[in-house]
Parts: structure tokens; sequence; C-alpha cells
């Protein structure tokens, strides 16, 4: 019953999972911040910080399940974490992250400024992930300044 | 009242749990809106985060009468009038580790606002494990941290406070005995909640759907505001009125679902946005979220917008409570300080780089034994470190933040005379230091253990006492 995905890393490539194959498999797809296609909230518990990334629409939730590995979320956090498990809610369209060792111990005793994790939900959202052409102009992101 | 249902027909009575704080530190005016603003049945105050407790063992130490949170006692004071008036019951963990002295000082409060015989509080006591430590590790209960597998015998000496995690039992209990107040210590913060709408309804305590139902309902409201719009971050710019938010009221029907809601007239906003973002704070693994009542699946939870800010959550499925309940610890681990100086343009984020290394250097030449140093830069990677990029070369300012902790005071309480001389001896364009020199703050930790719930049970007692 556990969807517990810690296994289904999908490897290192970062177009293994696209949803119609065409063949031309040189272009790369374009890439998109998650913060355009989900929102998250995080918390603690001792020193693992939960991240919950839920896509901002229904129909991007498949797209988050396939891209938004365990593998690619622990090179994302590289140095910063030292473990990662994930767990899925497809009811709420919404993917629960654990961040093991996140939080320089956590609690009361870490110095870190976000010692409960509080906002390590956004710098997930920093990530990119390959997305179809169509969703990458649909959320195009309006120019940075 | 009676509530139309998705097929047109009545569900029947629904009970209405408001949730009045979200911490103890919340906004005070949410509990007199919650009551002001319209109909509500009942007020749940959670006041108890993890290591809350052994600040309150703390107080209770210097001052017996004290130990819980004082700040419920003036708040009871504006609403008992009103609660009175209207039939609103409380439940409240706000007893901290002296329930009894805030039940009594709440009773004070009501005779002196003339509610003499008006008023029933009901007291929960048992969680309170601190003198039967050295029993229960003795007879085999050696309350090994669920993290780490230690045994609590290793920092038994350090202990400050420990209290099992109670359910909604002695709740339901104070509200069939008459109580309109009840006050707790260590109650969890959906208990609070489940109390209520099993007293109502009189559903059986191993109805484990309704049980997820009813923690679901406690979960989604015991963070106050955080449900309704407050730090909601999908389209956070379009969330109004946050001067004067709506705390959430959760509407319950006696089919388990429930409609989580506001008063009309308030800010922010209940969607499925705001409530899953809610529904994922703090989550572990979400087949299995562990209460003293029973085990809520969070992945059965149904959301959808039932009208404007109202949305409606169904489908919840449980299982049965496990033997055990947790209990938290609270140890004394230590000493910590953290010092922040600001450095300005240009090259702000080199100049507070510079400063660092001086004063790791000074520290270091002082022979300090720290068990950890940090240093964050906040304007450039305090809280996304690696993530954030390479420092703005033009960034107007970055604060130097610079942390340490160790066993011992004396180095903490010297490192705090270190920073001030920065000023006039390190590089130049700082400033921000009016606040004069860093506190040392002790270090208080946390240690959750598991115990046997028949070695917590039978010792839970529930009072009702008269104004």
């Amino acid at each position: 019953m556990s969807e517990k995905s810690r296994r289904k890393a999908s490897g290192a490539k970062p177009r293994s999972g696209r949803p119609k194959p065409s063949r031309r498999p040189a272009a790369p797809l374009p890439r998109c911040q998650l913060r355009w296609i989900a929102h998250a909230r995080s918390g603690d518990k001792g020193d693992t910080a939960n991240v919950g990334l839920i896509a901002l629409e229904p129909e991007y939730y498949d797209l988050l399940k396939r891209e938004v590995t365990v593998a690619r979320v622990a090179r994302h956090f590289k140095g910063m974490v030292s473990g990662v498990e994930r767990f899925e809610l497809p009811n709420l369209n919404a993917l629960n992250f654990l961040l093991h060792g996140a939080l320089d111990g956590g609690g009361t005793i870490s110095l870190k400024t976000d010692a409960q994790g509080k906002v390590y939900s956004t710098a997930l959202l920093r990530m990119e992930i390959p997305v179809p052409p169509a969703l990458a102009r649909q959320v195009k992101p309006r120019p940075r300044k | 009242m009676a509530v139309k249902d998705a097929r047109g027909g009545t569900s029947g009575r629904v009970v209405r749990v408001a949730g009045g704080q979200g911490f103890w530190g919340d906004w005070l005016e949410a509990p007199v809106r919650q009551v002001r603003g319209g109909p509500v049945d009942y007020l749940m105050m959670d006041y108890l985060a993890e290591v809350t407790m052994s600040i309150m063992q703390k107080q209770k130490s210097r001052d017996p009468k004290a130990g819980y949170a004082r700040d419920f006692v003036p708040l009871m004071e504006r609403i008992l009038p009103d609660i009175v008036e209207k039939g609103i019951k409380v439940t409240s963990n706000a007893g901290g580790v002296n329930p009894r002295g805030c039940a009594e000082a709440v009773l004070e409060v009501a005779r002196r606002l003339g509610l003499a015989g008006k008023l029933k509080v009901g007291l929960v006591t048992g969680d309170d494990l601190l003198d039967r430590l050295d029993g229960l590790i003795a007879s085999g209960h050696p309350l090994s941290n669920m993290e780490t597998g230690r045994p609590l015998a290793d920092i038994r000496d350090q202990v400050l406070s420990a209290n099992a995690y109670l359910g909604m039992g002695p709740i339901v209990t104070a509200l069939e005995g008459g109580a309109d107040v009840v006050i707790t210590g260590r109650v969890t913060d959906t208990g609070l909640t489940l109390g209520p709408i099993f007293h109502e309804f009189g559903w059986p305590t191993e109805d484990w759907d309704k049980v997820a139902a009813g923690t679901v309902a406690g979960h989604i409201i015991e963070c106050g505001a955080q449900c309704s719009g407050g730090n909601l971050l999908k389209d956070w710019r379009s969330v109004k009125g946050l001067g004067n938010p709506g705390f959430p009221i959760v509407e319950a029907s006696p089919d388990g679902s429930f409609v989580v809601t506001k008063h009309p007239g308030t800010g922010g906003v209940v969607s499925v946005a705001s409530v899953s973002e809610q529904l994922v704070y703090e989550m572990g693994d979400p087949h299995a979220y562990i209460t003293p009542d029973g085990v809520a699946d969070f992945t059965s939870i149904q959301l959808k917008q039932a009208g404007r800010d109202r949305v409606r959550v169904s489908g919840i499925r449980g299982g049965p409570r496990t033997p055990m309940l947790k209990v938290s610890v609270a140890y004394f681990y230590g000493y910590k300080a953290v010092g922040t100086l600001v450095y300005s343009w240009p090259d702000a984020y080199d100049k507070a780089r510079a400063a660092d290394r001086i004063l790791r250097e000074r520290l270091k030449d002082l022979g300090l034994d720290f068990e950890q140093i940090l240093t964050e830069y906040v304007g450039a990677s305090a809280t996304h470190g690696a993530l954030s990029g390479p420092p703005d070369p033009e960034a107007p300012e970055i604060q130097l933040r610079v942390g340490v902790r160790a066993r011992e005071r004396a180095p903490v309480e010297r490192f705090t005379r270190e920073i001030a001389p920065l000023v006039l001896t390190g590089p130049p364009s700082v400033t921000g230091f009016a606040g004069g020199r860093p506190a040392v703050e002790e270090v208080v930790a946390y240690w959750p253990a598991l115990i046997d719930r028949n070695q917590v049970e039978p010792g839970v007692k529930v009072e009702i006492l008269e104004t």
C-alpha cells in the first residue's frame, strides 16, 4: 500500500520521461522552475524538514510525480540534506518530501535562521524540471526585473 | 442548525468548532472575534509546541502558581461573558505543566466578572510524568529517543519536563460532566477538536473513520489562520484583508464529513489551496498520521470548494489507535547565542565574509571551545544556502549572522562580547548593532519517546470545578 518511492529514482537523464515521445531526440525540452507549476509548504519534525509540493493545476500532478523524483530532489539539496523520502498524495495533487538532516540538529539546538524548515518549501520551488513545450509557453514566467 | 447536503437533503445538526489560537503567541484578537463574529459552538485553543512545556516547567519551579500559558487568563477574562451568554464551550491545553493553577485563575476571573454559578471548568491532569520517570525506567520503560534510540537514562539528570500526549478521552469526559471550559496539560492539538465533535455526536471512540475525520479537522484548524489565508503561498498577492484575518471554523456533520469556513466579513480565504497547504504542513507518512486517538490516512482526504470560503472535506479513512502514547521530554542541553551585524554597499557581502574570518580568528585565539559555529549571510544565502546562487555584488546590505553553541556557558558568554568590537576593529561600513550584546540562551532540547498507554491512562483525572 505504501507508495514510498525511495527506489523510483528514474535516473539522472533530464529527458527521461516526456509524455509523447516524438522523434527528435536532439531537441531538449524547455526547463521550468517548479514555482510556476506548484505551490508548497514546509514544516519540521526533529532534524527532518518536510516539504509538501502541490500542483497548481490538477493536470500538472503527473508531471510532478514523474519529474520530481527522490534522486533529483536529493541532488537539488546536495550538501544540505542527508536523505530524501517521497510520498504521493494524488487526492491532493501533492507529493510530500521528507528531507532528513536538513535542520542542523533541528528544534532548539539548531543555530540556523530557518531552524524549523519553514522556507525549505520555496527552496524546492527553485528546482527546474523539463516540461512539454506547450506547458512551458502556458506558464511562461514574467521576465525577472 | 440544519444545512443542505450535496444531495439537497438535510444532513442534520452541525457542530461548529472554531480555532482561536494556533500557538502560544498567536494573534490575541482572534478568539474574541471568533466568539463575537458569528455562531460557533466550541472554541479550541492550542498553546503547546514541543518545547513549550519545559519553559513552563522552569516558570513553575520559580513560582508554584505559574507554569501555564499566562495570556490565556486575561483572554478568557475578555470572552467569558460572551461564551456564558451564548453557551459556547472552550477546549484548551493552555494548562501546560500546571493545569490546576490555570483552572483556578480562570475560576477567579469568572467570579470577579460576576459569573459565579454560571461556569464550570473541566480540569484534566495525569499527563505529567516528571515525578514518575525513575519508577518507569526502573520498571522496564526506557523511554528511548524515537530518533536516536538512546535510553532516557543517558540524560536523566538533565530532564526538565516529561509529558504524555493525551487524546480526546478526558475532554469528552469533561464535557459530559457539564464543563464549559476544559483546561488540560499536554493534550494533542487534534484532541481539542475531536473531543467536542465526539461528545456532540456521541460517536464511539473506536469508530476509526470518524476518529480520522475529526483528527483531520483538528489538524486543519490547529494552526489558526494558516489554513485560511495566512502564510498561503499560492497567489499570495490575491489574499485580501489579512488586517482582520478570519480564523477557521469547522462545521462537522454527523456523517463524518465537515466544512472548513470562517466568519463572514473577515479577511483571508478558505480554498482548496489554503486547506491543502495546511494539510501537508509538518506531514510525515501521509498514510499514517498517528495520534493517541487513532491513525488517519491523509491520502483518503477529498477536498471540494463548496461556496465562497467554504471547503468540504470528506472520504476520510482511518485505523485503530496504537498501544503506545508519545511522550514529550524536554532536557537541558547547553547554551547558545547569535550575533548579527549589517554591512552596506559597496561589497557588502565581501565585507561580511571578511568580518566572519576575523571573528573566527579571535574566537580561536581565545581558545574557546564550541560545539558549533554557524555563519549565515542574511540577504545572500541564509535560508536557501548554495541554491541562492552567487551573491549580488551590488546588494545594498548584507547581514552577518553568527551563531555558537556549547555545553558550557562561559565560551558562549565570551562570544557575546566579540561582536561589538568588530565595529571599530573590522571591515568598514558596518551598522545595525544598536541592540547591544547578544543574549546567552539556554538550549532546552526535545526528546520524543513512546510509552505503553496502560502506564498513563489509569492516572488521567478529570475534575469539574464550580465557580
